[in-house]
């Protein structure tokens, strides 16, 4: 029981970091914007995050409230770096993926110029403790306390609650489905009034705001504080738009498709705690590779039936109408 | 009056260069290029403004002072680039030449350190094997996406990872390849290595001109073939090639084989080569990183507009900027730096075509206008010719 506790203690974190980063690319993609650029937004998010956490550490503040802070300063670092996308994707009409190659490619090698110019070492780190060892009250309810209350941060409720704003946005306020409008067939919502151009720049910063987010989340509850040019968050952005597909470009699944390959991230680096894992004397890399794994084999059964928004990647034209 | 007509049948030369396609996307590229080394510039000026102008120097001009090496290191992104290049041809966006690269690097290294071959043998069969291996490796994605419409970006960044982790793997448990005390892989032996082209303080080896060939060779494919026809059709518009009878579904297949195997090549080339110290040959450590010279392929084949000729000069562009950054830690800056210009190339490049028609418009309309300007001089100038007759003769 004290290794399932673990693992779903460990999972929570990690599979609210891909949430997070996956409504943001749904948030995209059903405005019609492919966000490749996930990666990229994540790690500069979460820099300018740690770099704030780095500067007022010594404050004396209350962790959590730096916590929330450093969300605030990674969603707007997120938003400002996704509009270099929506510039390039809505306003010049670019190839979409290359754009988001090429940021995903800017960020690690600008966090790693300037870590090694001004701090001597790949990244920034920060040494403040975020860990809730246990709410109180909440905390003492049995099997619910110490799955979700104890040892644990910050981020997974907040989390949980940016599922609930996201999941009412994307079904229950005019926005959102005049977002989904513009990615299943920009035209018609043309016709009816709505600015494509306008609801794609805002579906791009929600994923920009998100993304951020989940950057900082991803250094927070997984690198212990750490942010680095050299693994930047390790796939995490792909991984999430595998998400975002395996949850066909809607909420719920997606929260059950981060959970999915949270649990099998966790397994991967938990090996030596379970026992009958650890004796089959596989090599650990095995286990690394699983979520990759898992990724293709998940979207080579869910693929033929994709939902897909129909008009995601191609860039709108008025006068094709 | 001659002179003046020479002027006006350069103009219309000017003009037709313009408007030929070739030229426009040499055009854009140049446009990418000032782009992404000026916003550099910036970067250098924020980060250490002391030394920005000498530094910006090195990265411009610093690789002709190592031109051996230069070649050198542009045989890897030459064959990545010509891998991106080659998918783009058919419509499809290779991101995973990094994984293509690593497990056919993966492959050469097998046949150097496990077979035993003579000189001038072992190396050729290496630099197969990996090309073998990235063929494998491109094999995946081009299946995925044919038959089971996976989109290959996706395939192809998973794979990145994937072959990765079982590259670092197999090559940490093996004992012949993997020194521990050095955490990197051991020297081949010299038969396994690429013979030098011997000139002396480079490294430069027979790998550049393999890729050179290779691209010219995929240049006569892409223009005299009836697969590279079909090929191109396909990225064109696929229903319509579909339409007109070509197999769709084996193309992709194909083509996907053929820029995997490509890459594969370029992680042969790179790790057979010999290095700098006599004996020893490039190594690889195992640290769980994905291959940064797939990336940059997409650098080079974007800057290239995907043409196999333009390619070429592309990667060793690149190369080029990337010895000057390696040269600017000279003053202080740190190699990254040429990271982040050719990010800003490949971002700018993806637009550089909208906004080159754009300027291409604004020229058109400037030339149109010195056109009329210089019907109306010439006028003008009759006039005054005319004048000046009439003063001589007055004057007489």
């Amino acid at each position: 029981m004290d290794t399932l506790y673990y693992l779903i203690q460990n999972m929570l974190p990690v599979a609210i970091s891909l949430l997070l980063v996956a409504l943001g690319g749904m948030f995209s993609e059903v405005g019609g914007v492919i966000n490749i650029a996930l990666e990229g937004i994540m790690l500069f998010g979460a820099y300018f995050a740690a770099l704030f956490v780095y500067l007022v550490q010594g404050s004396g503040m209350n962790p959590q409230t730096i916590l929330l802070l450093g969300m605030l300063v990674a969603a707007v670092a997120g938003l400002i770096y996704s509009l270099l996308l929506s510039f390039a994707a809505v306003t010049m009409k670019a190839n979409q993926t290359i754009v988001g190659t090429s940021l995903n490619m800017l960020i690690p090698a600008s966090v790693l110029l300037f870590s090694k110019m001004f701090f001597m070492s790949d990244g920034v780190t920060t040494s403040i403790n975020f860990y809730i060892r246990k709410v109180p009250v909440l905390g003492d309810i049995p099997v619910i306390g110490p799955l979700f209350f104890q040892r644990t941060y910050l981020t997974v409720m907040i989390g949980f609650a940016l599922l609930i704003i996201a999941s009412i946005v994307f079904y229950k306020t005019k926005f959102g489905l005049r977002l989904r409008a513009c990615g299943e067939h920009p035209h018609a919502a043309d016709s009816v009034g709505i600015n494509v151009h306008k609801m794609r720049y805002l579906g791009t910063s929600i994923s920009g705001i998100l993304g951020g987010i989940g950057g900082f989340f991803y250094s927070v509850g997984i690198m212990d504080g750490n942010v680095n040019g050299h693994t930047g968050v390790a796939g995490f952005g792909f991984l999430a738009l595998a998400v975002m597909i395996f949850g066909q470009w809607r909420p719920g699944k997606i929260f059950l498709g981060a959970l999915f390959f949270a649990f099998l991230r966790t397994l991967a680096y938990s090996i030596s705690l379970i026992p009958f894992l650890y004796n089959l004397g596989i090599d650990q890399t095995y286990y690394r590779m699983l979520p990759y794994v898992a990724t293709m084999i998940v979207l080579a059964f869910t693929s033929k039936k994709s939902r897909a928004p129909k008009a995601e990647g191609i860039p709108y034209d008025k006068s094709l109408r | 009056m001659q002179d003046r007509n020479r002027d006006t049948n350069k103009s219309i030369n000017l003009n037709s260069i313009r408007k030929n396609i070739n030229f426009s996307s040499f055009t854009s590229a140049l446009m990418a290029i000032l782009l992404g080394l000026i916003f550099g510039f910036f970067v250098m000026l924020f980060a250490k403004p002391s030394s920005a102008l000498e530094g910006f120097q090195l990265i411009a001009i610093g690789g002709f002072r190592r031109l051996g090496d230069v070649f050198y290191f542009a045989t890897p992104i030459l064959m990545t680039g010509l891998s991106v290049g080659f998918a783009f041809k058919m419509g499809l966006f290779n991101i995973g030449a990094s994984g293509q690269y690593t497990i056919g690097m993966f492959f050469a290294l097998m046949v150097g350190f496990n077979l035993d071959l003579p000189g001038g043998l072992h190396w050729i069969v290496g630099v197969l094997a990996g090309m073998i291996g990235g063929m494998i490796w491109g094999f995946i994605p081009g299946i995925f996406k044919a038959m089971l419409n996976v989109n290959e970006v996706i395939t192809s960044i998973m794979f990145n990872y994937i072959g990765m982790y079982l590259v670092d793997m197999w090559i940490r448990n093996s004992s012949v390849m993997y020194n521990s005390n050095m955490t990197r892989t051991n020297y081949l032996p010299p038969s396994a290595q690429i013979p030098s082209l011997g000139f002396t303080g480079t490294n430069v080896n027979y790998g550049i001109v393999l890729a050179i060939l290779i691209g010219i060779l995929l240049y006569i494919i892409l223009q005299k073939t009836t697969f590279g026809y079909e090929l191109k059709a396909t990225g064109y518009n696929k229903h319509a090639a579909e339409y007109a009878g070509m197999k769709g579904k084996t193309n992709i297949i194909i083509t996907m084989m053929i820029a995997g195997a490509l890459s594969g090549l370029g992680g042969a080339f790179a790790i057979l080569a010999p290095s700098g110290i006599f004996g020893s040959s490039m190594t690889y450590e195992p640290v769980n990183i994905i291959a940064a010279n797939g990336f940059n392929g997409i650098a080079v084949a974007l800057l290239g507009n995907s043409h196999p000729i333009g390619i070429i000069f592309s990667a060793l562009f690149i190369s080029h900027l990337q010895r000057g950054g390696t040269l600017s830690a000279l003053v202080g800056y740190k190699p990254e730096i040429i990271d982040v210009v050719i990010a800003i190339i490949i971002y700018f490049s993806a637009f550089a075509m909208i906004m080159n028609a754009a300027i291409g418009r604004f020229i058109k309309k400037r030339i149109k206008k010195e056109d009329t300007d210089i019907i109306e001089d010439e006028t003008e100038e009759m006039d005054t010719i005319d004048a000046s007759n009439n003063n001589s003769k007055e004057a007489e």
